[in-house]
């Protein structure tokens, strides 16, 4: 009598979790997944009239074969590949010097994480301030106007006042390999704060007594890092990684934040799109079958990351 | 002669102690060099920001820039409250992130409290199948819920921008788990008392959990601060716009001539309330997303 009770209250206690839940997750998944899978599936076209769609795998060749899915692709993959690295590792020689200092830890500690708690499109938009030259590019000779803080200071230190010497980032005419640059350094920049604040929380539970027994040993400080510090951090450094590469194949506002939403330079729009800037274009075209296909596929990539990042780290974390 | 070797010994001691007293004055210099290096390139584009948003069109031009502004043109902010309308996102964006984090609170509680302390068939299993929703790309739902929302016709309105983000799995994790922390003894006790489910809840766990509450409500607050994509999505009209929407609107190009002062202050304006919210809550924004690794 009181068990029945219980499960009675229980539900209803759920209940708003539940209902919610159940439009707004459960049945998108069913949905999703069956729209991948109805070729050519469109909203528009449905209500247009009754209409059937082939069951086929028809989104997923249209999809994958589509230029712009491989340029996507190959950006996305790109931006991981090199930002997770890069930021990991920066954060970690970061993490590692905050631990060995006395004074000034909290302050600079502070000053680390201040990059988090910032809008990725708003400050996107001071990097391309940063970046920006404003005046004539491209034309036989350049009259420019300012060449921008970054460009400026690459002028100050090479020493080299030609009009000529500057490197043309996000402007009309640059290079990809520049705009991916700064993609990177923007990316790295906001990614650094998350993984600083999980190592260095790591760092300070790892027992003091490793420290003390290389001290003894006299070890020099590059050998403590690599064969203490870094097996010692290496559950946190695992994690840090997968959510990295789970939020980088998930890339999308930042690009926005820098390039508008043309996704690139203005001579060559979409050129830095991203998989989930592929999703919302297919889906502002109403081609839904397209947009779950390509949902689906960036789970599937997600899912194969995430699951070689644990069987690595399976072998080489040290518990 | 043992005399001789013992001083010997001491004088060797000594000259290592010198020699790595100074390496390790050495080494500690270099990291601090290199952390004032980084604390540097952290922190420029704040700079930049703050200084680029003070000159008036002409300075800023200059090549090379001037470091701080010799006319301090607050007038950019003025220009730029109006140019991208901030007031009026302000208020939208502020309605949308307290009702929803409003009621986001309490459906949490609820939630966690059924996991955490009420027993019920197939609890574990339903737990474990949230969590597993947890690894699916938002991307995947957002297809769906677009087409959910204009059938449901909440195309441009407040309910499209708060119901469908009200329940999230992580924040009832969080709070599940700070539920459990909480001894059972109390439950038994209150239960042995005539307390009701509903009333221990409120007023034990909920007092209990209240920095898991606090660190969910500045989450939740700035993700509605932070949104992006489901609002030009689905409520990119003036009535409704949220704040970042808004000013990635009224600023559209972000190369070429743009009348950068005016625009950095209006990013200024839009990072203003984040900076606070850091200044005075750093401590619940940090034990929250250490748990996560999500933004916002």
């Amino acid at each position: 009598m009181v068990e029945s009770k219980q499960q009675w209250k229980a539900w209803l206690y759920l209940a708003p979790a539940i209902v919610l839940l159940l439009i707004f997750t459960v049945w998108p998944i069913i949905n999703t997944v069956s729209m991948a899978f109805l070729e050519g599936y469109s909203g528009l076209t449905k209500a247009g009239g009754d209409v059937t769609f082939k069951i086929g795998l028809g989104n997923f060749i249209h999809v994958v074969g589509h230029p712009d899915f491989l340029q996507a692709m190959k950006n996305t993959i790109l931006l991981c590949l090199i930002t997770v690295p890069v930021s990991t590792i920066l954060a970690l020689l970061i993490a590692v010097a905050l631990n060995a200092i006395g004074p000034l830890r909290k302050a600079l500690q502070t000053i680390f994480f201040l990059p988090y708690v910032t809008n990725s499109i708003a400050i996107g938009m001071v990097f391309a301030a940063m970046f920006n030259v404003i005046g004539s590019i491209g034309t036989r000779r350049p009259v420019i106007v300012s060449y921008g803080i970054v460009n400026d200071i690459i002028r100050l230190i090479s020493g080299n006042s030609d009009p000529k010497n500057f490197i043309n980032f996000i402007n009309t005419g640059s290079s990809y390999e520049m705009n991916m640059l700064v993609m990177v350094i923007y990316i790295v920049w906001n990614a650094l704060p998350f993984k600083i604040l999980v190592l260095l929380g790591g760092l300070q539970s790892i027992n003091k007594q490793y420290y003390d027994a290389a001290k003894v040993d006299s070890a020099p400080r590059w050998r403590v890092l690599t064969r203490i510090t870094v097996p010692l951090l290496s559950p946190m450094i695992a994690y840090v990684v997968i959510t990295g590469f789970i939020g980088g194949f998930k890339e999308y506002t930042s690009i926005v934040g820098i390039f508008g939403e043309n996704m690139g330079p203005v001579h060559d729009a979409g050129r830095l799109n991203t998989m989930v800037g592929l999703i919302y274009d297919s889906l502002e075209l109403d081609n839904q079958g397209g947009a779950s296909a390509a949902a689906l596929i960036l789970f599937g990539i997600i899912l194969v990351v995430t699951l070689i990042n644990l069987q690595v780290s399976k072998k080489r974390v040290h518990y | 002669m043992a005399e001789s070797m013992k001083t010997m010994r001491e004088k060797d001691m000594r000259k290592t102690s010198v020699y790595q007293k100074f390496f390790h004055v050495l080494s500690q210099g270099g990291i601090y060099l290199f952390l004032f290096l980084m604390a540097l390139v952290v922190l420029f584009p704040f700079y930049w920001m703050v200084i680029s948003s003070l000159k008036s069109l002409a300075e800023y031009r200059l090549s090379p820039p001037t470091l701080f502004p010799v006319h301090v043109m607050l007038s950019n902010y003025a220009e730029a409250f109006t140019t991208a309308n901030l007031g009026r996102l302000f208020m939208n964006t502020m309605y949308v992130g307290l009702v929803s984090t409003l009621l986001s609170l309490v459906i949490t509680i609820f939630t966690a409290f059924a996991f955490a302390r009420l027993q019920f068939k197939g609890k574990e299993l339903l737990f474990a199948a949230l969590l597993a929703t947890m690894m699916i790309p938002g991307e995947l739902f957002t297809i769906t819920n677009y087409s959910t929302v204009i059938s449901l016709g909440w195309l441009n309105s407040y309910t499209v921008l708060i119901v469908p983000f009200l329940v999230s799995i992580f924040y009832i994790y969080l709070l599940r788990q700070n539920f459990l922390q909480i001894p059972n003894e109390l439950y038994l006790a209150a239960k042995v008392d005539g307390t009701s489910d509903f009333k221990y809840l409120w007023k034990v766990m909920v007092p209990l959990s209240l920095p898991t509450l606090i660190s969910i409500t500045i989450l939740k607050m700035m993700g509605a601060w932070n949104s992006y994509i489901w609002p030009r999505l689905v409520a990119n009209d003036e009535e409704h716009r949220m704040i970042t929407n808004g000013l990635r609107n009224a600023f559209t190009d972000t190369t070429g001539d743009v009348n950068y002062p005016v625009q950095m202050a209006a990013v200024a304006l839009v990072s203003l309330p984040l900076f606070l919210v850091f200044v005075f809550l750093r401590k619940y924004i940090m034990s929250g997303v250490s748990r996560s690794g999500i933004k916002g």
